[in-house]
């Protein structure tokens, strides 16, 4: 009853139901499309485009932007395109690629920081932009909105594109084949990618965001066999645990980002667990 | 009117030629064999009929009213998709969506369709199944099934029994066969395997740096190209 009692008092404050209806819709939208991004291979470009988000908010930082999301969502939307689309033809691959844009931005973003930054708290800055852990707690009403309308925007392409995101993801020579324009649908994708990302990266900062991707994916392909399911599971599983993650870390006082990320932790060893035992009555 | 005719192709990529001078075409119910050594062109040529890369120089052309999205293809098997998380039917239902255009979900006819190419490549016992659980065999007759869903008329084979036991290579052959005589689907098929291109096939195309042997089968045996491959194939059995 205490808990329940601390709850509700937490509850008064807007700052925290700001936390937690940005918390549970950046988890449902990148446990989406992470799925594909897993299947593809791609599991690191949460990483990769946050730290490129990174490097583009120092720049923000440093040019005294009042918005930094004007120069932050370009950047990292067109570093979307450029790994996700080049696919084959580039000379440097999916996995190189990826870890080469992403330290490059990290450590440019860094040095950017430490050469023009005004603040005085520099190691604070880079750190709550990494980690996340104060960032959430300082959400404005409009960047509520502005979370609520690109998360509706992203639940949309994906349940109008759905099959078609299947059919690129399984098998991109195929469609391409027969007609499909799977360059165009691989764009989007990497449109919508960049957009969660910079979104998710208020929610548990750049280090974090791969796990949110990866992790919920990741727990629904142990234990579900069809396309469908493994979507909607991860979606479930991925809003559970950032439930469970925020109130944790409000009731024990631990930081968010990581709390939620240690939820889908234990989530995934979880139904691991499941699908081996499931897996044994099935032989 | 040809189905498909290809005049003076020169093939290649980054710049170098890999096949030069191909001139063949295929009609309306043919099954043609591509055959050649490792490197010689034979996936090239195949991605350049799907347009998936552009020929250096000449054409294909298309007639009978072939449009290009309507060409079925059976792609050797990716990584990605060992073990990619889907039942056997959502895989042979997406082979339906060059038929959807813009609309988001299939039609009610679409998955028919879907329900009987399973059933002509007998996976329905398995339509709700995980594709990665199943069987070498298994896995390509449920490719086999979304090409049909995307085709009528031209199905493109890659290496279709690469890696399956004689058993089951034998009944692939069998089933392929099959949607060429009953069906009346015409079928480009790469293969290694030269003695069962002879025993299927009613054409062959014999590629190696320039193109060698174009022609029926059974001019293809009496070919000194094909006599020196049946020749030594006999001699090493």
């Amino acid at each position: 009853m205490a808990i329940l009692e601390k709850l509700t008092v937490y509850f008064t404050y807007p700052f925290v139901r700001y936390a937690l209806i940005v918390g549970v819709l950046i988890a449902f939208c990148s446990s989406l499309l992470g799925v594909t991004l897993v299947l593809k291979r791609f599991s690191f470009i949460g990483d990769g485009l946050s730290h490129v988000a990174f490097g583009a908010m120092a720049i923000a930082a440093v040019c005294d932007l009042s918005n930094n999301m004007v120069l932050v969502l370009p950047v990292t939307v067109v570093s979307a395109v450029l790994l996700l689309c080049g696919g084959q033809k580039t000379k440097i691959k999916g996995d190189a690629a990826i870890a080469m844009i992403s330290v490059g931005a990290l450590a440019l973003g860094y040095l950017i920081m430490n050469l023009f930054s005004k603040s005085a708290n520099l190691s604070g800055d880079v750190c709550s932009t990494l980690f996340g852990s104060t960032s959430i707690l300082t959400l404005t009403q409009t960047e509520v909105w502005l979370c609520v309308i690109l998360s509706v925007l992203v639940v949309a392409v994906f349940l109008v594109f759905y099959n078609k995101i299947f059919a690129v993801t399984f098998d991109e020579d195929f469609s391409l084949a027969t007609g499909i324009k799977a360059r165009a649908y691989n764009f989007m994708i990497a449109v919508v990618i960049a957009v969660i990302i910079v979104l998710a990266m208020n929610l548990v900062g750049s280090l974090l965001i791969s796990a949110l991707i990866i992790f919920p994916a990741l727990s629904a392909m142990r234990v579900f066999k069809s396309f469908r399911s493994v979507i909607i599971c991860s979606a479930v599983v991925s809003v559970a645990c950032a439930t469970m993650g925020i109130l944790v870390s409000i009731l024990a006082g631990t930081p968010v980002g990581s709390t939620i990320v240690a939820v889908d932790i234990a989530v995934f060893g979880l139904f691991s667990l499941a699908g081996v035992v499931r897996g044994g009555i099935r032989r | 009117m040809a189905l498909l005719t290809c005049q003076d192709l020169t093939l290649g990529y980054d710049g170098m030629k890999v096949v030069e001078g191909l001139t063949f075409s295929v009609s309306s119910g043919d099954y043609l064999c591509i055959v050649g050594e490792n490197g010689s062109g034979k996936s090239t040529l195949m991605k350049t009929i799907l347009r998936l890369q552009m020929p250096l120089s000449g054409q294909i052309v298309t007639g009978d009213g072939l449009k290009q999205a309507e060409i079925g293809y059976l792609p050797q098997q990716t990584v990605v998709q060992k073990d990619f998380p889907a039942s056997v039917r959502e895989i042979v239902l997406s082979g339906c969506l060059n038929r959807c255009g813009l609309r988001p979900y299939y039609s009610r006819e679409e998955k028919q369709l879907a329900e009987t190419n399973m059933e002509k490549m007998g996976i329905t016992a398995l339509s709700g199944r995980c594709y990665r659980e199943l069987s070498g065999g298994q896995q390509q007759r449920v490719l086999l099934a979304r090409a049909l869903c995307a085709t009528r008329k031209l199905l493109l084979l890659d290496e279709p029994v690469a890696g399956l036991d004689p058993k089951v290579t034998a009944e692939m052959y069998a089933l392929i066969g099959k949607l060429n005589r009953e069906e009346g689907i015409t079928v480009i098929m790469i293969s290694h395997d030269i003695a069962a291109a002879i025993r299927y096939a009613s054409h062959v195309l014999h590629i190696g740096h320039k193109p060698l042997f174009y022609g029926t089968t059974s001019d293809y045996v009496s070919s000194t190209v094909g006599k020196a491959f049946t020749d030594w194939k006999e001699g090493e059995a």
